[in-house]
């Protein structure tokens, strides 16, 4: 009887697979967890985006309202984007209307397409499109390195069409998110996004927990940017990198993290130290809190320091 | 003279490379430009193993391939009595290969140039020493890095727009061996977007004209201390740091020239070790 109930359900998967197979190749669901009710976050793998983990390193989450669910990010390929849709797809059936980008890096875009068919609209910061059309085939180029043709070849850089010039609401139907789009940052095109119903806070990589922060901005511009982030009355935080937290205990670690490394440079920069130098040891005394550092420690302190010898 | 070499190289090597992104990306680059840029740059003269002469220190793996930090040290043994008049920094795999031409003063004891520069791939880096007797010495390095030159500009366009033309110069006590030899160090500061012309302008998808720092000079009242002719290879924001030793000279003069003939100068009164 048991290996009836077993043939049945292999016959109604095979059956499903077959009919996915007419319409999308089929996805195993990317595993989310349901951080509050209706807010599904999935999260990355700490590591650099290579071909074995599908570009999957940046948080991913999807909002479910009673009209619409929007997407909070789509990965790092779209075959991680697709296994997102299938995320969804297996909690509900509401219509997929948004596909919010929090900026324009590859772990957080890549999978836009796996979207398109369902006529999302693709929502980001104002700066978004000039940012993915400057660096978007710089991107394409150089990942295919690192990903690989298979991972690579489907990839298509979609921009928003629905822009954020500072403040903007979008209703799923029975709960409203709000969308803010920062000054220059983490990046030059930061998003946070806040459901108000359960005052989830998605931070995008404005905010990066356990796993180092990373600058591809202006890090005076993002010690500013989390002070604001801060008075947000969320009560969890969904960061770009790393797992939910609490916001006022994460945003302080980023800052000891940023602060640190501001001073350390500055106090180089005063004697005299080389960029090398100061790549090689500035924030040395962070090393021990934060996953990744020796990826991106030494990258953080060459913008600091270029951004700072110049004040 | 020096700009038509170098847009002869610019014109050559960017050919080479659309040769070559047709290949694949992974694939070795199969191609060493290094025997040829050695004819171009040097009229095939001969070249001596360096590593007695001088060193160059770059990172393995640069982080922002757009601000690669290279330093290049003097170390000719006491004993011989000849000086290092020159020092040429290439590029090899750099769509302008040749990043800058260094010409050191006779008595001004440079011992160690810093500056950042660009790096378009992963590429050789070879510096080539120029001793008073004509004698050339190369040493070389590799570097892992890829985009330099088309990384889009200053991630803030105002604020880069705001330092244009601003020098700032800074002087510190050598670190180091410095307190004995009495050597101290000297900061130059540019602030110039030193376009590559291969970086696309935002808002038209234009590319953006090439336009650099292409001279330099500094002296100690009369004296020369260290010239620059240099390409798009060097970084954004052109910064040179260097070593010397003190003559008595009481000012600092530096003039810098772009591409478009803009001249952009300051003078500085020379601080002794003792502050
Ligand atoms: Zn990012």
């Amino acid at each position: 009887m048991r290996v009836r109930r077993l043939l049945t359900t292999l016959l109604v998967w095979a059956g499903l697979a077959a009919l996915q197979c007419q319409a999308e190749p089929l996805s195993a669901p990317l595993p989310v967890d349901e951080v509050a009710p209706g807010v599904f976050v999935h999260i990355g793998a700490i590591a650099l985006m290579r071909k074995d983990n599908d570009g999957g390193i940046g948080n991913l989450g999807f909002v479910v309202g009673n009209d619409a669910v929007a997407v909070i990010d789509s990965g790092g390929s779209v075959r991680e984007g697709r296994r997102l849709r299938a995320a969804i797809r297996a909690r509900t059936d509401t219509p997929i209307r948004y596909v919010i980008n929090t900026h324009g890096h590859p772990d957080h875009v890549f999978g836009n397409a796996a979207f398109v068919a369902d006529g999302a609209t693709f929502v980001g910061h104002h700066r978004l499109p000039a940012a993915l059309k400057l660096r978007g085939p710089y991107y394409l180029e150089a990942f295919r390195r690192l990903l690989g043709d298979e991972l690579i070849d489907e990839v298509r850089i979609i921009p928003p069409t629905l822009l954020v010039d500072q403040t903007m609401t979008l209703d799923l139907g029975g709960r409203k998110l709000t969308l803010a789009a920062w000054p220059v940052a983490h990046s030059d095109c930061d998003l946070t996004v806040f459901d108000e119903t359960t005052a989830t806070l998605f931070a995008g990589d404005l905010s990066f927990v356990t796993h180092i922060p990373v600058i591809d901005g202006s890090l005076k511009g993002l010690l500013a940017v989390l002070e604001q982030l801060d008075k947000i009355p969320a009560q969890r935080l969904v960061p770009g990198h790393g797992p939910v937290a609490e916001p006022h205990q994460a945003f302080a670690a980023q800052r000891r993290y940023l602060q640190t490394l501001s001073n350390d440079t500055r106090a180089m920069i005063a004697r005299g130290a080389k960029l090398s130098e100061a790549a090689d040891t500035a924030a040395a005394s962070e090393r021990p809190r934060w996953q990744m550092f020796d990826d991106y420690n030494a990258r953080n302190a060459t913008a600091a320091y270029s951004e700072i010898e110049w004040e | 003279m020096l700009a038509n070499r170098l847009l002869s190289l610019i014109a050559g090597v960017a050919m080479l490379q659309g040769a070559a992104s047709a290949a694949r990306a992974d694939a070795p680059a199969p191609y060493d430009p290094w025997p040829s840029l050695q004819q171009e740059i040097f009229k095939g003269r001969a070249m001596q193993d360096g590593n007695g002469v001088l060193a160059i220190e770059m990172p393995g793996r640069a982080e922002d391939a757009a601000i690669v930090p290279v330093t290049l040290r003097l170390k000719l043994p006491p004993g011989d009595a000849r000086k290092v008049s020159a020092i040429t920094l290439v590029i090899d795999q750099n769509p302008s290969p040749l990043a800058a031409r260094f010409e050191l003063g006779r008595d001004a004891g440079v011992s160690e140039i810093s500056t950042r520069v660009r790096v378009n791939s992963y590429t050789d880096v070879h510096a080539i020493a120029e001793l008073s007797d004509g004698q050339l010495y190369m040493v070389k390095t590799f570097v892992k890095a890829s985009g330099g030159c088309s990384v889009p500009a200053a991630k803030d366009a105002v604020e880069a727009r705001n330092n244009l033309g601003q020098i700032r110069f800074r002087q510190f006590a050598k670190a180091g061996d410095g307190h004995s030899s009495g050597a101290r160090e000297a900061q130059i500061m540019i602030g110039h977007p030193n376009n590559s012309g291969l970086q696309m302008d935002q808002l038209t998808r234009a590319y953006t004209p090439a336009f650099f720092v292409n001279e330099m000079q500094v002296w100690l009242d009369d004296a020369p201390v260290l010239s620059m002719e240099g390409g798009i290879s060097i970084s954004e924001n052109p910064n040179f740091q260097f070593s010397y030793v003190p003559t008595g000279g009481k000012q600092f003069r530096i003039e810098a020239k772009d591409t478009e003939g803009h001249v952009f100068q300051g003078e500085w009164k020379a601080e002794t070790s003792g502050m």
